[in-house]
């Protein structure tokens, strides 16, 4: 597991918790850990946020959803974007992996059972819909580029899996 | 649009540099010229499923290039943001390598240029990641990521169809044959490469190419293809000599910023 720094002001976190990812608007970008930094100098917020992977058009949304955040709390704020340390899907949270549960995309697995999902063909991801592990890939790339998609082979429902990003 | 920021201290680091600002191009022009090729098939994939993989491995080389562009822009020092770059220089000024202009002749070709240029690209990243130059080294962390999903995936594709049907075994085979001679190119050094890597930013391609060649000819063999025996390469790409494709694919890609510049949206 990387562990890497991250240091957000306490006033902040309840501002920066009501933004979320728009693509998926039950998780918030600080439990998808996209948010590396945010600090109160000299009354500026100065946040810093990671991209999950470096094409992902959510950023531009995130970023400026994070500043009408701030500025409906009347602070001025600069936001931008590091690459290093890259994230990694280590960084969601407890809480967002049970938010992509129940929104129906499958949280990642390790990366050693993501391999087996993704490349052998071994039913290790779980349907969300009815829990069942009889599940097939459909294909490598879903409908964003951070997940794949799935299909289960007992209820028949398709759902999105969250590939394990390290 | 909500600019994407380096860190300051990074860029200062490395003054107007145009050795480096060519180095940075050199690597950049290859994922945008291939990602442009790949969002092509946006709505036209033989599939739905192969449709979506080939536009978000797109999506991600052109993520990949906006990192490589702004940084490009900062070196340059001329002011030039990424799209001045991405969308303003004419054919001669590209100096992607001949393999990821290539054309989506078939799906064939399409996933055989993806696989020879992804082993390729994994491993020149995995070396890059140690470069002195810290912006340099944080692109090619965050790159390879993706990129090891960019490979599986064609690789797979590779070793589906070639040991696949009788029609689709010809027609992968086909399709590396022809590629092949575009596969030298990718360790070609010029002289801003070889500066670059003198002084530890660039990786030393050279040192790669037994390698690939070992890699790629394992998933060929386990994907019963032959190995092509040619010793015939081309080169050109990476001094500006284009092949006819280049022109069209830009063409294409310019065409809004020609016709209206300065547009954003």
């Amino acid at each position: 597991m990387i562990v890497a720094e991250q240091h957000i002001d306490e006033k902040l976190i309840g501002i920066l918790a009501q933004v979320s990812d728009p693509e998926i608007p039950v998780l918030s970008i600080l439990d998808m850990g996209v948010v590396r930094s945010a600090e109160i100098i000299e009354g500026e917020v100065f946040v810093s946020i990671t991209p999950t992977y470096s094409g992902c058009p959510a950023m531009d949304v995130i970023g400026d959803d994070i500043t009408s955040a701030l500025r409906k709390e009347g602070y001025k704020s600069s936001v931008k974007l590091v690459l290093s340390p890259a994230w990694t899907t280590d960084w969601i949270t407890e809480k967002g992996r049970r938010a992509l549960e129940e929104y129906g995309i499958a949280a990642p697995l390790e990366a050693e059972a993501d391999k087996e999902a993704l490349l052998d063909g071994k039913k290790r991801v779980k349907c969300t819909n009815c829990g069942s592990k009889n599940t097939k890939l459909v294909s490598q790339f879903g409908s964003t580029a951070c997940k794949a998609l799935f299909k289960c082979e007992d209820c028949l429902e398709p759902f999105d899996y969250f590939k394990c990003l390290k | 649009m909500f600019a994407w920021t380096l860190e300051k201290g990074l860029i200062n680091k490395n003054k107007m540099n145009n050795n480096l600002y060519k180095y940075i191009l050199g690597i950049a022009d290859n994922c945008l010229i291939l990602g442009q090729r790949l969002g092509e098939l946006c709505g036209h994939g033989p599939s739905l499923e192969t449709d979506i993989a080939c536009t978000n491995i797109a999506l991600d080389l052109l993520g990949q290039v906006r990192s490589y562009y702004q940084y490009a822009g900062h070196i340059e020092g001329q002011g030039k943001s990424e799209d001045d770059i991405a969308m303003l220089r004419p054919e001669r000024e590209y100096v992607n390598t001949l393999l990821v202009e290539q054309p989506n002749t078939d799906f064939a070709y399409t996933m055989a240029r993806q696989f020879l240029f992804d082993a390729y690209h994994y491993m020149f990243l995995e070396r890059l990641q140690s470069s002195t130059d810290e912006t340099l080294a944080a692109i090619a962390n965050k790159s390879i990521k993706e990129v090891s999903y960019h490979l599986r995936f064609s690789s797979d594709w590779v070793k589906r169809l070639g040991d696949g049907t009788q029609e689709s075994h010809v027609k992968m085979q086909d399709a590396i044959n022809t590629l092949w001679c575009y596969t030298d190119e990718l360790f070609h050094q010029t002289d801003a490469d070889a500066e670059m890597i003198k002084n530890g930013i660039g990786v030393d391609t050279f040192a790669l190419k037994d390698d690939y060649y070992n890699r790629v000819s394992e998933v060929l063999k386990e994907a019963t293809l032959e190995v092509p025996a040619s010793k015939y390469f081309q080169k050109g790409g990476k001094q500006g000599i284009h092949t006819e494709h280049l022109g069209y694919l830009l063409a294409d890609m310019q065409y809004m910023q020609r016709a209206f510049p300065n547009m954003e949206w």
